[in-house]
């Protein structure tokens, strides 16, 4: 973007609504908008404390064994929905029911399953993660050419080589598009998963500081969440931009 | 310049055609569709050393019969011969030039090339080795570990022919190799071709909708009718080859085969 003829690096709007924000915060109109600049340096008292860092690795680790069991189990399910119509017309009706559902409201349920700790955070990260990635996964599975499996039948390929030489990797730009997607949804898992149970990491910390009105901490806090999820997005985006090349010159 | 259409004696007759020298024989293939019947009662011959066409209206199965042939496509009833044994999948002994080329995107021209290869379990470096000599048979030197999508649309089905070489296939079957292919290059396209018919002896079978590409590249051309798709006329143009491409294409001979053919397809065109 360009205005009045200089280049705005691509960032540059975020610092005009961290101003914006920093005026009505110092006019001190509502308790819920702090100053900017407080909000930061209580993120950096923030990022300090023990109980930031131990909630920070209980997230991470909640979201890295959700997130993997989604790959693990959506990219393999996608592509057996996308290569055997059996499997989609089972799978098929669940899968587009809880893409779109409002997982939240399993939450409640997943803690009398599973008890108030991390497991319950695991298996929200999982189920809001896995759908997309199932149905990309199948998508991609789905627009293999024809003519390419044909090809590799014709010279002598068996169905398992077919699978690993053609299909996943013909597959590959919708199955990382269908991983991005889920990490960020799985990042909404992670939050709102603990936030319900509320007793452990980032969930016990946003009761904690909204409870207790400390509004520099609960957005310098939402804030690093916020900064996390688009620092993960960037880097599988990056990835995708590397396979690009050929994704597009179907 | 001879060019004798032998239209008159080429009708279709099967006792004509048998001959102890073929390399595929078609016997007796049918095909269905649940309900629609896409091919009847089809027998032909292939012999080694020559490029035989077939040729008809879109809906005729001459794209089905090649697949059959192919195995990639299973008859309903009938059989495939090739080398004096009955065969019911692909083999290493057929390669298939695809229409819309096939290539994978993610493979360089050399991975490409060397797929069938590879395929066959042939190691790296003798792989790499077959697939250049190939790619510089079909003039793509230099191309090696360029991506599909940076070659235009006649260099990638170079590629395809040279992948369908290199595997050193005895049948090559060759469906509308030339269709998506601009109109300077499908010419020099056919030339090429000629010249492979000519250097590799190997078993042609070639599908296209052209007439003109028909009559200029085949050494038999098998004209098939539609719904079902029937044997309606074999013809055997027997093109001078030594003349050259331009005074072939502008020979009364080989236009009255062009002719000849219209006239038996003509009533199948809407």
């Amino acid at each position: 973007m360009t205005v009045f003829g200089f280049r705005i690096p691509m960032m540059a709007s975020l610092l005009v609504w961290a101003l914006l924000w920093e005026i009505v915060g110092q006019l001190d109109l509502i308790f819920l908008i702090p100053p900017m600049s407080s909000i930061f340096s209580a993120g950096l008292g923030l990022v300090q404390t023990a109980s930031w860092q131990n909630a920070t690795w209980i997230t991470v680790k909640s979201f890295v064994i959700g997130m993997s069991l989604a790959i693990a189990i959506g990219v393999p399910l996608g592509v057996l929905m996308g290569r055997f119509r059996i499997i989609d017309n089972i799978c098929g009706l669940w899968v587009n029911m809880f893409v779109s559902a409002p997982l939240s409201a399993l939450v409640p349920v997943l803690m009398i399953l599973f008890g108030m700790g991390e497991t319950t955070i695991v298996v929200t990260v999982f189920l809001f993660a896995v759908w997309i990635i199932v149905l990309d996964a199948r998508a991609g599975v789905m627009q293999v050419p024809q003519s390419l499996i044909e090809m590799a039948r014709s010279y002598g390929a068996s169905r398992g080589v077919i699978l690993r030489k053609i299909i996943l990797l013909s597959a590959l730009p919708e199955i990382l598009a269908g991983i991005r997607i889920g990490l960020i949804r799985g990042v909404k898992g992670v939050v709102i998963g603990q936030i319900l149970v509320a007793v452990i990491g980032y969930g016990e910390l946003f009761e904690l500081y909204s409870r207790s009105f400390d509004m520099e901490r609960f957005w310098a806090l939402t804030i690093v969440l916020f900064a996390a999820a688009m620092l993960l997005s960037a880097i599988v985006e990056r990835a995708e931009k590397r396979i690009e090349y050929y994704a597009g010159a179907r | 310049m001879t060019i004798q259409a032998s239209t008159a004696a080429a009708q279709f007759d099967p006792e004509s055609v048998t001959t102890d020298d073929s390399v595929v024989r078609v016997e007796g293939i049918c095909k269905r569709y649940g309900a629609v019947e896409a091919l009847r009662g089809i027998d032909l011959q292939f012999e080694r050393g020559k490029l035989t066409t077939l040729l008809g209206p879109s809906g005729c199965g001459k794209t089905t019969l090649l697949k059959i042939i192919a195995g990639l496509i299973p008859a309903t009833s009938g059989q495939i011969v090739i080398n004096d044994r009955v065969v019911t999948g692909p083999g290493p002994e057929r390669a298939f030039v695809f229409q819309d080329f096939a290539l994978m995107p993610w493979a360089t021209v050399l991975r490409n090339v060397g797929f069938g290869l590879e395929l066959k379990g042939v190691a790296e470096g003798e792989r790499n080795r077959i697939a250049r000599n190939y790619i510089e048979q079909v003039g793509l030197q230099g191309f090696e570990d360029k991506f599909p999508h940076e070659l235009s649309g006649g260099m990638r089905q170079r590629v395809g022919i040279a992948r369908a070489f290199a595997v050193n296939a005895d049948v090559l079957l060759l469906d509308e190799p030339f269709s998506a292919v601009d109109e300077q290059n499908r010419r020099k396209f056919q030339e090429d071709l000629l010249r492979l018919v000519e250097i590799e002896r190997k078993t042609f079978i070639f599908v296209t909708h052209s007439i003109e590409e028909a009559v200029y590249v085949s050494d038999r051309i098998v004209l098939l009718s539609p719904r079902p798709g029937r044997l309606a006329r074999i013809i055997e143009p027997r093109i001078d080859r030594s003349a050259s491409p331009d005074e072939i294409r502008r020979d009364a001979a080989y236009l009255d085969v062009v002719e000849d053919i219209w006239q038996s397809l003509r009533h199948y065109a809407e």
